[in-house]
């Protein structure tokens, strides 16, 4: 699960159909990418209006109705309190998913800090940067984050943040690299060539061209940031279970377990489903814009 | 390889910076928070038992004296105190690193043999059941532990009752969890090992050891195999940090011992000494997986070794 390994999955050619007149130049669209988008747009509205979702209060209790298995009354079941866990999830969206793209955008934010100033630093401050990368990157991104909420104390602010530092080191390399092959490249050189001064080439060309895969990393990033931010609420290190945020859902799940699975196994589906939708989204992107550089 | 150790001594000493400075950085003062925790409640303290306690951690000292002290302790293997038990952090984290590191020993061997298993088994067969073995990589690498662990645990443990509820030291009771963290790992390596394996698969030798009248499989266990193995054991040392966060998870999760719990419950109780005991040991064990992993490429693939300055 980490953020530096989604530049080498999927995505990857596959092989090209041949015997075909004239070749393909578009492939069609896969069927993830629509269901991808569907299950996005989905947790979209969810987000906006979770009022045209629910069938019920989320937090209305209702003890006659404790602990009733999916069924047509209650989609998703209910918990210990007769809480309907679908309205649940469905108002979960909202926390769930600020606090992932909160995430993410510290993440990225760092990331493209440290990323182009590891690149174009120069000789004393690239390498430094290199090397504050390299000893953030030996930190698992959980054990870094639970290092910021033992620092910080649990709360939705401190999860966002965590999770953001935790992720951004991958990142930054992802970055240091884009820049880097950005400088290189033979439309830079010809910049350098006319005399256009540093800072214009640097607006103008490096950073826009770096940045570009930064839209395809944001979707993996989010999807990801809501797996850590969960993971760390499962720990009870995050948002506190009166939330409907879906970790806080499975960490007051667990201890009913053995009696009713769909408390932990319903609300860890839809993340699951969220994180799948966004990695096809991001990773259906990335090779979208690497097509058309090509 | 000097200077691959010159360098991780320098992430090592890093890390070691982080720590100290986290440890530095926790908000309000260190004595009154140290015995807030041991009493589980604020209570005003007399100068002289915060004195006591200054004393007793050193924090009396001007901060660089503390942090020269710190990088000293862990040269020699210290580690510091723990805030809330009066104990050496090493005795905390010493008891209980063993059952962790047969966790993601187990894991780790678990992931490879997955890992092989699918991607010989699947990779480059035509579109359709490569594009199902790529999917499976795929989704098996999204799964978050917490959830893939309630899984197994409800279907092997609570249903079939295969395996014990709690994972005591026994070889059953190591399964489930070890699995756990095998398989987001497996989709992991099965990615990375995937794309080198169907382009192994359209090499020259391939055609050559096919001439030769070898089998399908043959070709791809002796030589595919070796060839597409690189950016798996590449990931390894990545694998192994990662495999220790998911146990902290996982730990959790089927309620056994290990350092992952130890850490839940200082991060808790803003007990510092140990999150960062962990933390350090975490990274400094990443270093050192990196520099094996480092020496397996030359072993795997002999034309590396001219590349690397020695």
């Amino acid at each position: 699960m980490s953020t530096v390994l989604t530049d080498a999955a999927p995505g990857a050619p596959r092989p090209a159909r041949t015997g075909r007149p004239g070749g393909r130049t578009r492939r069609p669209r896969p069927w993830s990418v629509y269901l991808a988008t569907g299950t996005a747009l989905f947790f979209l509205v969810a987000v906006a209006a979770p009022g045209v979702l629910d069938t019920t209060d989320p937090l209305a209790l209702n003890l006659s109705q404790a602990l009733q298995a999916p069924g047509p009354g209650h989609w998703f079941g209910t918990d210990e309190a007769g809480r309907d866990l679908w309205s649940r999830v469905v108002h979960g969206a909202r926390p769930s998913l600020a606090i992932g793209a909160g995430a993410s955008a510290v993440s990225l934010s760092l990331a493209v800090v440290l990323g182009s100033l590891a690149a174009l630093g120069g000789r004393v401050v690239g390498p430094a940067v290199d090397r504050l990368v390299e000893v953030l990157f030996s930190f698992p991104s959980l054990l870094l984050a639970l290092l910021l909420v033992a620092l910080l104390g649990p709360s939705a602010l401190t999860q966002a943040v965590a999770v953001g530092v935790g992720t951004a080191p991958g990142y930054a390399r992802m970055v240091r690299g884009q820049v880097l092959s950005a400088r290189g490249s033979a439309y830079v050189e010809a910049a350098v060539a006319l005399g256009h001064s540093p800072a214009r080439i640097l607006r103008r060309h490096v950073l826009p061209n770096a940045l570009r895969p930064l839209v395809a990393i944001m979707a993996l990033s989010i999807g990801q940031s809501i797996v850590w931010a969960s993971s760390l609420s499962f720990l009870g290190l995050g948002v506190a279970p009166p939330s409907s945020e879906w970790g806080a859902l499975l960490e007051a799940g667990r201890p009913y377990v053995a009696h009713a699975w769909w408390l932990t196994v319903v609300p860890g589906l839809v993340i699951v489903a969220l994180a799948l939708a966004a990695t096809t989204l991001g990773n259906h992107l990335q090779s979208l814009l690497e097509r058309r550089e090509s | 390889m000097l200077r691959r150790l010159l360098g991780a001594a320098l992430v090592l000493w890093g890390a070691a910076t982080v720590a100290f400075a986290a440890q530095v950085a926790l908000p309000g003062d260190r004595a009154t928070i140290i015995f807030n925790i041991r009493a589980g409640q604020p209570i005003e303290r007399t100068p002289e038992e915060l004195a006591a306690i200054n004393a007793q951690y050193g924090f009396q000292l001007p901060v660089l004296q503390q942090y020269l002290d710190y990088l000293s302790g862990l040269v020699r293997g210290d580690l510091g105190n723990s805030y809330q038990q009066f104990r050496p952090v090493t005795a905390i984290i010493g008891e209980q690193l063993g059952a962790t590191l047969v966790l993601t020993a187990s894991a780790i061997a678990l992931a490879w043999l997955l890992t092989v298993l699918w991607v010989t088994a699947t990779a480059g067969r035509g579109r359709r059941t490569s594009g199902f073995g790529a999917a499976v990589d795929t989704v098996s690498a999204g799964l978050p532990h917490y959830w893939l662990g309630v899984v197994l645990l409800l279907v092997f443990a609570l249903e079939l009752r295969w395996v014990p509820v709690i994972s005591d030291g026994s070889a059953t009771g190591l399964l489930l969890p070890a699995l756990t963290l095998a398989v987001p790992l497996a989709g992991f390596m099965g990615q990375a090992t995937r794309t080198e394996f169907e382009r192994s698969l359209a090499q020259p030798f391939v055609l050559t050891a096919r001439m030769r009248g070898m089998s399908d499989l043959g070709v791809r266990v002796r030589h595919v195999l070796r060839h597409s193995a690189l950016p798996a054991v590449t990931l390894s040392g990545w694998a192994l940090g990662a495999t220790i966060s998911g146990a902290v998870v996982v730990e959790t999760v089927f309620t056994r011992a290990g350092i992952g719990r130890v850490l839940v419950t200082a991060v808790n109780n803003q007990d510092l000494p140990i999150v960062t005991g962990v933390v350090v040991l975490v990274a400094a064990l990443y270093v050192v997986a990196n520099l094996l992993v480092d020496a397996a490429h030359v072993l795997i693939d002999p034309r590396l070794a001219k590349g690397t300055t020695s």
